[in-house]
């Protein structure tokens, strides 16, 4: 059974598409950056953005407006094309990532990007950021919902088990974790550089609604998060299998990818033929 | 005579009952912290974390956007080093509304020993932006500072105190983040003090009276922003300055004061602090004659410093 209708699906492809256009261009713009892990968060920040949050330009500042807090910040060319998407920065910005005077950060940076939740890049905060916002909603009885952005790499940090302990601790059912399970790290294989296998085991003992999907289908991103919606007293979990530099043929699972860097030469041109782009000259 | 941290425990009841825009964050040290009190009156506003301390910090940043304030209460030793990546980047540079409200600082710790000792946390803290760094000499000017930082937007560090301590001030005492005071005046040289080390400076300055020598006394009860116009109108007037804190010697205090004293007015200064070692378990007031915090050796840094002025 699928809960996307045909045109909500057609639509999120097309965003998806745009969005990974915007990222190899902000990418080729800047000169650096993390490419790999924005490319495997696309259909997930594209559902978020698009399908699933109320969070619009119109409700930026309400306090009851869902929150999503990218707690893998390096992953903020994604956060940032989906932004300006959805209106809140122009795609002008674009030229001024990474460079002095520009409003997009190298990693988020509230203050300077609208839209932005939280200063993210430190790997580890944001699933506590989070946490603290969905308690302070059950505190003022809003009924917001709070949806973060976690990469596999990440989950070395100890501060994020701490947090799943607190998490469950506190039934913050108003809270979506989810893990772009991309398989790689800023050096190699997550398993290669500390066993974070058997994930799906170690988050269920962590008491968390845990849920398993591959990380590019819209269907399954937007049951996914339907069924969080139904599960009570439990914080959700999704553990999204995706590929590192998806869309992107020469950056598919080379963990290079990561950043920090940009495509040059060559690549760069197959980077923006692939990703669609036919604006000219950047 | 009470302790900081009861001190502490007493204002968030008093205040508990007149404001309800606040809760208390602890990291399974209430009973440490002197928190114990609030958590009972007021369960719901009282959050348990567990001994995980990053993920509180992070946590009361987040918690933070609510409206509510948290106060983040633990020893300083985990507030100021084991979470202060947390502090720093989780809510120092978004510049989130937290107030980190720590215990057990310097010798005055005692028994538990150098690992909780807190030594370094006013140099952390104030090398971090957006930070503004407290600490109170007394019972009532805790009581004082506490609704007042409360009231004052953005992160704040506080340090309270393990030792019951002497009462110096009336209740009538004015507390504003930023304000040094002059607790008593004199003319041949000034002890800036901040902390347990207040009263031990007035101490020393009591008993150097009686040889002749009259000394200006400062509660530097802000270290961050440092009041520099009080700094510089001591150093003026008195020609020489010596600072007390229960810290390490490097920068804490006497690094605040020497760097306003070096760019805009210089004088010989003295520092009396913890001279860069770890100490040892005792009692705070043992300790304190043993690694040099006690009111002779405040008396014999004045007596050193007014003889380089003279000279």
């Amino acid at each position: 059974m699928t809960l996307l209708d045909f045109n909500t699906g057609k639509m999120l492809k097309e965003k998806a598409a745009e969005l990974r256009r915007h990222i190899i261009v902000m990418n080729c713009y800047a000169g650096s950056g993390h490419p790999g892990g924005a490319l495997s968060a696309v259909e997930i920040i594209t559902s978020l953005f698009h399908d699933e949050m109320n969070f619009t330009v119109a409700n930026k500042n309400s306090p009851s407006r869902d929150r999503f807090v990218l707690s893998k910040g390096h992953a903020c060319m994604a956060l940032y094309g989906a932004l300006a998407q959805c209106g809140f920065i122009s795609t002008d910005e674009f030229k001024g990532l990474r460079q002095i005077g520009g409003k997009l950060q190298g990693h988020p940076d509230m203050q300077k990007t609208t839209g932005v939740e939280f200063n993210s890049g430190s790997l580890g905060h944001g699933l506590s950021f989070a946490l603290g916002v969905a308690l302070g909603a059950k505190f003022k009885r809003e009924k917001f919902r709070v949806y973060t952005l976690l990469g596999d790499g990440e989950l070395n940090e100890g501060q994020v088990w701490e947090a799943f302990m607190f998490g469950a601790h506190y039934q913050l059912d108003n809270l979506v974790a989810i893990i772009d399970h991309n398989k790689l790290q800023s050096d190699a294989e997550c398993d290669k550089v500390t066993a974070l296998s058997p994930l799906l085991d170690k988050l269920t003992a962590f008491g968390w609604n845990v849920i398993e999907i591959d990380g590019h289908d819209f269907s399954a991103i937007s049951a996914a998060l339907y069924t969080a919606r139904r599960a009570k007293k439990r914080p959700t979990v999704i553990v999204a299998n995706t590929i590192k530099g998806k869309g992107i043929s020469f950056m598919e699972n080379v963990p290079k990818w990561h950043g920090s860097l940009a495509p040059e030469g060559e690549e760069r041109e197959i980077a923006l033929k692939e990703c669609g782009y036919e604006g000219g000259d950047l | 005579m009470i302790s900081m941290r009861d001190a502490f425990g007493q204002a968030l009841v008093e205040l508990g009952k007149i404001r309800n825009d606040f809760v208390v964050l602890d990291a399974d040290v209430a009973g440490g912290t002197g928190t114990l009190p609030f958590r009972e009156a007021f369960p719901n506003r009282f959050i348990q974390c567990g001994i995980a301390e990053q993920n509180m910090v992070s946590m009361a940043a987040g918690f933070s956007t609510s409206g509510l304030i948290p106060i983040v209460t633990c020893y300083s030793v985990f507030a100021s080093m084991r979470a202060i990546e947390q502090a720093r980047n989780s809510v120092a540079y978004p510049k989130f509304n937290v107030k980190i409200i720590a215990s057990h600082v310097g010798l005055d710790v005692g028994p538990d020993g150098p690992s909780h000792q807190a030594m370094e946390d006013l140099a952390i803290f104030r090398s971090i932006p957006n930070f503004r760094v407290v600490s109170p000499a007394d019972p009532t000017e805790l009581k004082k500072a506490l609704p007042s930082i409360l009231s004052s937007d953005g992160p704040v560090y506080m340090r309270t105190g393990r030792s019951p301590l002497p009462t110096i001030f009336d209740e009538d005492i004015g507390f504003r983040i930023g304000k040094a005071m002059i607790v008593r005046d004199g003319v041949d040289c000034t002890i800036i003090a901040v902390g347990v080390m207040v009263a031990r400076a007035l101490v020393a300055a009591g008993e150097l009276e009686a040889d002749g020598i009259k000394c200006r006394v400062v509660n530097m009860s802000t270290i961050k922003p440092i009041d520099m116009a009080v700094i510089k109108d001591s150093a003026e007037k008195t020609g020489a300055i010596v600072t007390a804190e229960d810290h390490n010697i490097i920068g804490g205090l006497g690094g605040a004061v020497a760097e306003v004293l070096g760019e805009i007015c210089p004088v010989p200064m003295q520092r009396v602090g913890i001279k860069d070692r770890f100490a040892e378990s005792g009692d705070p007031e043992a300790l304190a004659t043993k690694y040099g915090l006690d009111s002779r050796t405040i008396k014999a840094a004045v007596l050193r410093v007014i003889k380089r002025k003279k000279s």
